[in-house]
């Protein structure tokens, strides 16, 4: 088993590495000069050229690469010419904000979409299949910028159950509580996509082992449809839903930019919508490179767990 | 969509058939009814949008101070204006121009260059195709939303940016799917003759690829188009798309946002536009993907439940068959050298079946799968029950313990005895408590029927635990047990075996000792050798036979095979288009039937030496048993037809010996056919038995 996570992990060592070399050449494709489009057509020459030793711009690409790797690979991303702070420092504390976030609706997204799923296949055709259908294709198609000011203005405005941004309490806030309370809302926002996209192939995947010949052994053993559904069925559906959920991961990852700007939640993607209104392109660099990279650890993740779970994929 | 349901209709359900089972017209009608919703809603949409400059609308950038956040349905500004007083609905209608423009505009350009990539992917293999998906895979690693913020960081702000990194990210979708189709085209003989008239790549690509890969562009594009304009509209909605005065409805809402508080409708109304636009696209997308490929179709996949369903207005007859050992006045024991010589037929019966008949609802279809079927065994007695695929027998097999899938199996009637108690009236906790219990089952092939994640052993602990109150470690002490009856070498460690590291024959030596956990007094075998190669067959058969002498079972035998059953089973029943037509015992069948088909079925039994005769040498095929003729189902194929065999009903009536055929003009003792095939072993009216199929096959039969 070892050997197999450890195969795993190899072979994502090609995909981060050709991630890099992408988001290094983002400073290259950019149109013009640029360090006067990372300064800004305000910049003097002498910051120009400061920027442009300090980028080693002057060097050839590879030599650029290597130069930026080495930083990369010490914690080193440079510094953001519009907060003057160590990109290292902004992109950590802002990431854990969006794992938290991410995490969160991937967790409400796999246990609802799963659920749903499964309750779909077994009533299919059902008044439950024809709900669970209806929502899953409103889920997927309801903009998530959208769906958060609906929600903010009925739970934060109407009802006032829930803060309708930021992550903690201006006045003595902080506590996980207070965190949680923050969390609701903007979780179950960026949830709602990915639990329909679960939800429809968990439908698909248990029609399709639920009319496979071990269900009918199952059946004919005398278990109870229970065990059958949610043991036999599902173990077997679970296989294939798992690089979904992976998949799910990028797509939350993603559209957390969306709900951290609508709520103000202080994550990555909102960080990263300001640094390209501010031309900060270092610190879309560094903040698109660790996204992207977690995001490959996320289907590595899913990747192992599918192996654990189905032993003939070894 | 009925058309093409209507088609594969045409033939007889068999197991396989069932397999592929159609989901309701109903379902298919509300599928298509949505799609013609979201039709609908787009065309509306899309005309206003197309009609913005002729429509009489205020213009969307005169702004109005002294009129600003007017409330929705105000006088002259039926949406209410914005925080500038410019009219909403104007702005809203023009704002979708923009919307959809950039959206179809991106999603055009994602699907000319994915396609391209792909269908060059795919046509020219080898490196190009590594390098190409290589970087495809690349652009995938990134999280979707991500590399189009990426995109935008680098060209700067601005909808045609927008539009592009869009674009961008969704190449690699349609690369993947045009490349997958292209890659199988690529290799096909149209292709290649192509390639022989001198026809050039490029030329290849567009005329005979291009049209087969449409359908699939299509389908990628209806599904990706919504996201398109999802997308376009969020990076507006971030600032990094649309820039003033310069207005989608990502846009407009992102501004709305700022007076969410005071005038929240500025904000959800283009929201709300950009979320009909793209449900609407969503319902039609799923139409289109039904329409052009029926197996992804959403409802193409029908769940068996739990039990086979029971038709409410179904026949129910409270006699018990009568037995056709007793009535056929036969000589029992004396004529079965060699056999069990229990006699069976004092006793009660274990399993009696009457007048069964399941049916199989296809659409509008009804085939009538068993029409009328009559079964008895005794305990300790093995039935072979024989027929061609799509005979009904293994749907018969499955009725007993309501296994038959449903949908779109249904009991529509019969009575079906197991110890006097009819199970086509228990409860389905009384079925639950028999499955696996006192009735169980072997089914064909073991791979199949084993689940495949889970090790044998658990799956042999978990069928004892369903019916006995043994603890975990007590169970596998008995699974133990069960593997080692059986005979497989190394039971302690085959226990953690999982189903695909065993051997074809030691899965279903598993099957077997899953079928025994609970000491039944029933085994339904569905073909349990068919799938197994000849020696494992013979080794199986005999291990089968073996465990059911030693433990009194009885055992109704499914099979194609005469060979098969000549081995195993004490009497024999033949079932033809849903029906018995003949029964008796074993010897007397197998020497001297007396309906045309059982003497067809039997000349089909290959013989050591002489070349391989099969079953599907039993000319023409079995009639539609939705559309039976009447009379007799097997008189177009039967050489003794006569006129009245085309008429009324035949019953299954005594013939000679214990036989019971359901035919006017029965063969007479050792009579061969005048078809041309000749019967073996009955010439000079001294029956015996055809020669064993495996060397050895009989040796172990009498013991103990």
């Amino acid at each position: 088993m070892t050997a197999t996570i450890a195969k795993r992990l190899l072979a994502a060592i090609p995909v981060l590495f050709g991630l890099s070399v992408v988001v290094f050449g983002m400073i290259a494709l950019i149109p013009g000069d640029p360090a006067t489009a990372i300064l800004g057509s305000y910049a003097t020459p002498e910051n120009v050229a400061r920027l442009n030793a300090a980028l080693g711009l002057d060097k050839s690409l590879p030599q650029q690469y290597l130069a930026w790797m080495s930083g990369v690979v010490t914690g080193d991303f440079g510094r953001s010419y519009a907060l003057n702070r160590p990109i290292i420092d902004i992109v950590l504390e802002r990431f854990s904000a969006t794992l938290l976030l991410a995490g969160a609706s991937l967790l409400l997204a796999t246990l609802f979409g799963l659920l749903a799923g499964i309750v779909s296949a077994v009533r299919q055709f059902g008044l439950a299949d024809k709900a669970i259908t209806l929502v899953v294709l409103i889920g997927i198609s309801v903009p998530s910028f959208w769906l958060g000011l609906l929600l903010i203005l009925f739970f934060a405005v109407k009802i006032r159950l829930f803060p309708a941004s930021g992550m903690v309490a201006i006045y003595g806030g902080g506590g996980p509580l207070d965190i949680l309370h923050h969390l609701v809302l903007p979780a179950i926002t960026l949830a709602l996509v990915a639990t329909g996209v679960i939800a429809r192939l968990t439908r698909t995947a248990m029609l399709e082992v639920l009319r496979q010949d071990y269900i009918r052994t199952a059946r004919a053993k005398g278990l109870t449809e229970r065990r059958v559904i949610y043991r036999h069925a599902f173990m077997a559906a679970l296989v294939s839903v798992i690089p979904v959920i992976g998949i799910q991961a990028g797509f939350v990852l993603g559209g957390a930019v969306y709900v951290e700007t609508v709520f103000q939640w202080p994550g990555i993607g909102a960080m990263l919508v300001d640094a390209i209104s501010q031309r900060d392109i270092l610190l879309v660099q560094g903040g698109v490179l660790v996204v992207a990279a977690s995001y490959v650890l996320f289907n590595l993740l899913a990747d192992v767990c599918q192996t654990l779970l189905d032993p003939r994929l070894k | 969509m009925t058309g093409a349901a209507a088609a594969t209709q045409s033939a007889a359900p068999s197991q396989q058939r069932q397999r592929r089972e159609r989901p309701s017209t109903l379902a298919l009608i509300l599928n298509n009814r949505l799609a013609a919703v979201g039709l609908g809603i787009l065309a509306v949409v899309v005309l206003a949008a197309l009609a913005a400059p002729i429509l009489p609308l205020a213009d969307p950038d005169a702004t109005d101070p002294a009129n600003r956040l007017a409330p929705l349905f105000s006088a002259g500004h039926l949406l209410g204006t914005d925080a500038l007083g410019r009219d909403m609905l104007s702005r809203l209608i023009w704002g979708t121009r923009v919307s959809l423009l950039v959206g179809f505009s991106a999603s055009l350009i994602a699907a000319f260059f994915g396609s391209a990539i792909g269908l060059v992917a795919g046509y020219a293999g080898g490196r190009a195709d590594q390098v190409l998906m290589r970087l495809i895979d690349l652009m995938m690693a990134f999280p979707y939303i991500l590399l189009a913020l990426a995109i935008v960081a680098i060209l700067g702000p601005g909808l045609i940016n927008a539009l592009y990194a869009i674009a961008i990210v969704n190449v690699p979708f349609f690369a993947r799917n045009i490349r997958g189709i292209t890659v199988g085209l690529a290799r096909r003989e149209f292709v290649d003759a192509a390639r022989l008239s001198g026809k050039g790549p490029l030329r290849i690509l567009w005329s005979d690829i291009m049209p087969n890969v449409l359908p699939t562009i299509v389908i990628t594009l209806s599904t990706t188009v919504g996201w398109m304009i999802l997308e376009t509209a969020g990076l507006s909605f971030l600032g990094l798309g649309a820039q003033p005065p310069q207005a989608d409805l990502g846009s407009m809402l992102g501004d709305g946002r700022k007076v969410m508080f005071t005038a929240p409708t500025i904000s959800l109304v283009p929201g709300l536009m950009i979320f009909l636009i793209v449900v609407s696209i969503n319902l039609i997308g799923d139409g289109i993907r039904d329409a052009l490929d029926p197996r992804l179709r959403s409802g193409a996949l029908a769940r068996p439940s739990f039990r086979t369903r029971m038709a409410k207005d179904r026949r129910r007859p409270q006699e018990e068959p009568i037995p056709a050992d007793t009535s056929g006045g036969g000589h029992p024991g004396a004529d079965r050298a060699g056999w069990n010589n229990e006699d069976h037929r004092d006793e009660a019966p274990i399993l009696a079946v009457r007048d069964l008949r399941t049916d199989f609802h296809m659409g509008s279809e009804i085939y009538h799968a068993t029409g009328g079927v009559d079964l008895v065994i005794r305990p300790g007695e093995c039935l072979g029950l024989v027929g061609e695929s799509g005979s009904g027998k293994s749907v018969t097999a499955m009725s007993i313990m309501g296994l038959v899938p449903s949908p779109p199996g249904v009991i529509a009637g019969g009575r079906i005895g197991f110890k006097g108690e009819d199970l086509a009236e228990a409860s389905d906790r009384r079925i639950r408590q028999l499955r696996g219990g006192a009735v169980s089952h072997v089914f064909q092939d073991p791979l199949a029927t084993l689940h495949p994640l889970f090790c044998v052993g658990d799956q042999i602990v978990e069928a004892i635990r369903a019916h006995q109150p043994l603890s975990r470690r007590d169970a596998e002490t008995k699974a133990r047990e069960l593997l080692d009856l059986v005979r497989i070498p190394n039971a302690a460690q085959r226990m953690k075996a999982l189903p695909h590291e065993l051997s074809g024959g030691l899965r279903q030596r598993v099957s077997i000792a899953m079928a025994l956990a609970n000491d039944p007094e029933l085994i339904i075998a569905d073909e349990p050798t068919t799938a197994l190669d000849v020696t494992v067959q013979a080794e199986v058969l005999r291990l089968l036979d073996e465990l059911r002498r030693e433990r009194n079972t009885a055992v109704l035998f499914i099979t194609h095979d005469f060979g098969v059953v000549s081995e195993i089973a004490d009497r024999v029943a033949v079932m033809y288009a849903g029906r018995i037509v003949e029964t008796g015992r074993t010897e007397e069948i197998l020497t001297q039937p007396a309906h045309p088909y059982t003497r067809m079925l039997i000349d089909c039994v290959p013989v050591m030496g002489e070349p391989e005769r099969r079953l599907d040498a039993v000319p023409g095929r079995p009639p539609a048993v939705n559309r039976l003729p009447p009379g007799c189902a097997f008189a177009d194929r039967c050489p003794r037809v006569e006129a009245d065999c085309r008429t009324g009903e035949i019953p299954l009536e005594d013939k000679r010996g214990s036989l019971q055929a359901r035919c006017l003009h029965p063969l007479s003792p050792g009579e061969a056919l005048s078809g041309g095939a000749t019967s073996k072993g009955s010439q000079g009216g001294k029956p015996h038995r055809p020669e064993p199929r495996y060397p050895g096959a009989h040796a172990q039969g009498t013991s103990p």
